[in-house]
């Protein structure tokens, strides 16, 4: 048992965060859990109305739905491309070659530009009529889509640009990859293991700790993602990028529907809880934390 | 160093090449293959930053000429239209912005690095009660989605009327961030435990322990964290939108939005205004790379 004196010396170096924690995280936690069932608009108090904004979003709100739907369908491709592209690039350049801290670089540096400036380099880049990307489909005989202003590829070119940005996850994976010992490498070739069998048998086993990690973090990422279709899209064309989060902002600062905000956000915790726990369930068949 | 004179060597194993890595030693030609697939890669990785500083410096006739006129040579500017610059500087008052978003930057790096660490402290090197149950839940916090607390913080800014100042985005950075007491504690663990003992014993206070002692130690993760801070306040977007309403107080993030939706055709002034918001990330980046790297490594590893 520690001594209380003791105590009170760490609970006094812990304070800044005990306190931050207490008032921005854990009072707006449960008030937003109590403002769920109000209707608020932030001028005037709060009103009790009960389950009432849970069954309106589950009952009588199509654009509830539609923006899980678009945040579902982003996860389930931009999460899993963002792992094979990390991992494949951290792959290579993790190869016993030149110049290899160069390449580096310049895969890693997207990751760290502000969002709202690439975010308007995309959109520039994306311009159907005179963007880069559809001149060079049109210098090669391909008429492009309309990208960010088509319901059907609107969504493609947000995963395009959240992969452009896959550098951070790509260094976590390539540190992940310089902790594997080589006798593990040198055991599997002594067995006969050709490259595929020690990329199989060795480097993902031994990676997936770092890919569960960005897995995990991925998808909560996708349930934050506000700033890119904020400034790109607004949501559209059609709601093809109305996404959860932006939905939530909408609803809380465009409409002042606080109450109906906090439960959109009750929902996505519950989601994210839900979700998280699969994976970490999911965990015991393909993560390998010896070694 | 005896050890390994006197370890005896290595038995070669003469019919199998051992691999030291995935793919062991390449050869000549894996090797140019490599290279040429890695530069190939880099060219989807820069090309937008090259087409945003081109598009910043061409003249409305280049930017709008129609596509099927492009070639090769209208990808860059011709000639280059320098004034594009001082035009798009005065499209915005960029140079408003800029001291704004210093000013935060300012505040919230010496804010968060000083409090993670006085936290980090307290969770490496101390002992007190209910420590562990504590930490894990302060770790559990990153993974808490900002909208579930979102309408209330902002109520709680309102009650107290900052809104509109910066104080909402410049407290919170003095209460610890979760991730950079993380990486503190983690660092601090690790710190030998005779420099602090000897103090104990000379009767110094935790306080001029950590003051004196610990923090000199930890520049290179107080860098880390201070460069994650900086970097985060100079690009955070949702902070500002939320809390700042009188143009005057505009970060440059905000105020790079606040073009676009005014002038969303300008590309030359965009393209411009975006490259003088990106180059000082992209300068500090060239210098300060491995700071960086080393502090996202460690975010996955070991848990």
């Amino acid at each position: 048992m520690v001594s209380a004196k003791k105590s009170l010396v760490g609970y006094a170096f812990i304070a800044p965060w005990l306190l931050g924690f207490l008032a921005f995280t854990v009072y707006p936690f449960l008030s937003s859990l109590y403002f769920s069932f109000t209707r608020y608009d932030i001028v005037t108090a709060p009103v009790w109305v009960g389950g009432a904004n849970y069954r309106a979003l589950l009952t009588g709100d199509p654009l509830f739905w539609k923006s899980l739907g678009v945040t579902f369908q982003f996860a389930l491709v931009a999460v899993p491309l963002a792992i094979v592209f990390g991992v494949t690039l951290a792959l290579l350049l993790n190869l016993n070659l030149r110049g290899m801290g160069l390449y580096r670089t310049i895969f890693f540096l997207p990751s760290i530009l502000p969002t709202v400036a690439t975010s308007v380099v995309f959109l520039w880049l994306f311009n159907p009529a005179i963007g880069l990307v559809n001149r060079l489909l049109h210098a090669v005989g391909v008429t492009g889509p309309e990208w960010l202003q088509s319901p059907v590829w609107a969504l493609p070119s947000l995963v395009i640009l959240s992969l452009w940005a896959v550098g951070g996850s790509m260094v976590i994976y390539l540190a992940g990859l310089k902790d594997i010992p080589t006798h593990l490498y040198e055991a599997a070739t002594i067995d006969g293991a050709n490259a595929w069998q020690r990329l199989r048998h060795v480097t993902l086993p031994m990676l997936s700790p770092v890919i569960f990690f960005n897995l995990v973090m991925g998808l909560i990422g996708v349930f934050q993602y506000f700033t890119e279709p904020y400034i790109m899209t607004q949501g559209g064309p059609e709601d093809s990028t109305h996404f959860y989060a932006l939905y939530i902002f909408e609803r809380a600062w465009r409409y002042l529907d606080m109450g109906y905000a906090s439960a959109m956000a009750w929902v996505l915790f519950l989601l994210i809880v839900t979700l998280t726990g699969l994976l970490f369930w999911t965990q015991k068949r393909w993560v390998h934390y010896e070694g | 160093m005896i050890s390994e004179l006197t370890r005896p060597k290595r038995q070669a194993v003469p019919t199998v090449k051992k691999s030291r890595s995935l793919l062991g030693r390449l050869s000549p030609g894996q090797g140019v293959a490599a290279h040429l697939l890695l530069l190939l890669l880099c060219l989807p990785a820069l090309l937008p930053l090259a087409w945003m500083v081109s598009t910043s410096l061409k003249p409305e006739s280049q930017i709008f000429a129609k596509t099927g006129t492009s070639t090769l040579a209208t990808l860059l500017p011709h000639p280059a239209q320098w004034s594009n610059y001082p035009t798009a500087l005065r499209a915005i008052p960029i140079a408003l912005y800029l001291d704004n978003t210093l000013l935060l930057c300012a505040f919230t790096v010496v804010g968060s690095v000083l409090s993670s660490a006085l936290v980090a402290y307290g969770f490496g090197r101390l002992e007190f009660r209910g420590k562990t149950p504590l930490f894990l839940l302060m770790l559990a916090t990153i993974a808490l989605p900002a909208q579930v607390t979102m309408v209330p913080i902002f109520a709680l800014f309102r009650w107290l009327h900052w809104y509109g100042t910066y104080l909402p985005l410049i407290v919170p950075s003095f209460c610890g961030a979760p991730f950079y007491i993380f990486l503190l504690t983690q660092f601090f663990r690790k710190l030998p435990d005779e420099l602090a003992e000897a103090a104990r014993m000379d009767g110094a206070s935790e306080w001029r322990i950590f003051w004196q002692i610990m923090l000199p130690l930890s520049k290179p993760a107080l860098a880390t964290c201070a460069l994650f801070q900086f970097l985060g306040t100079w690009n955070d977007f949702l902070g500002p939108l939320l809390y700042i309403n009188d143009p005057k107080r505009y970060t440059l993030a905000y105020g790079l939005q606040q073009l676009l939706s005014t002038h969303g055709s300008e590309w030359a002034s965009l393209m411009a205004d975006s490259t003088v918001f990106i180059l000082p990330i992209v300068v500090l980046f060239f210098f300060t790379q491995k700071t960086f790297v080393n502090g996202i490594a460690t975010t996955g590893s070991k848990n």
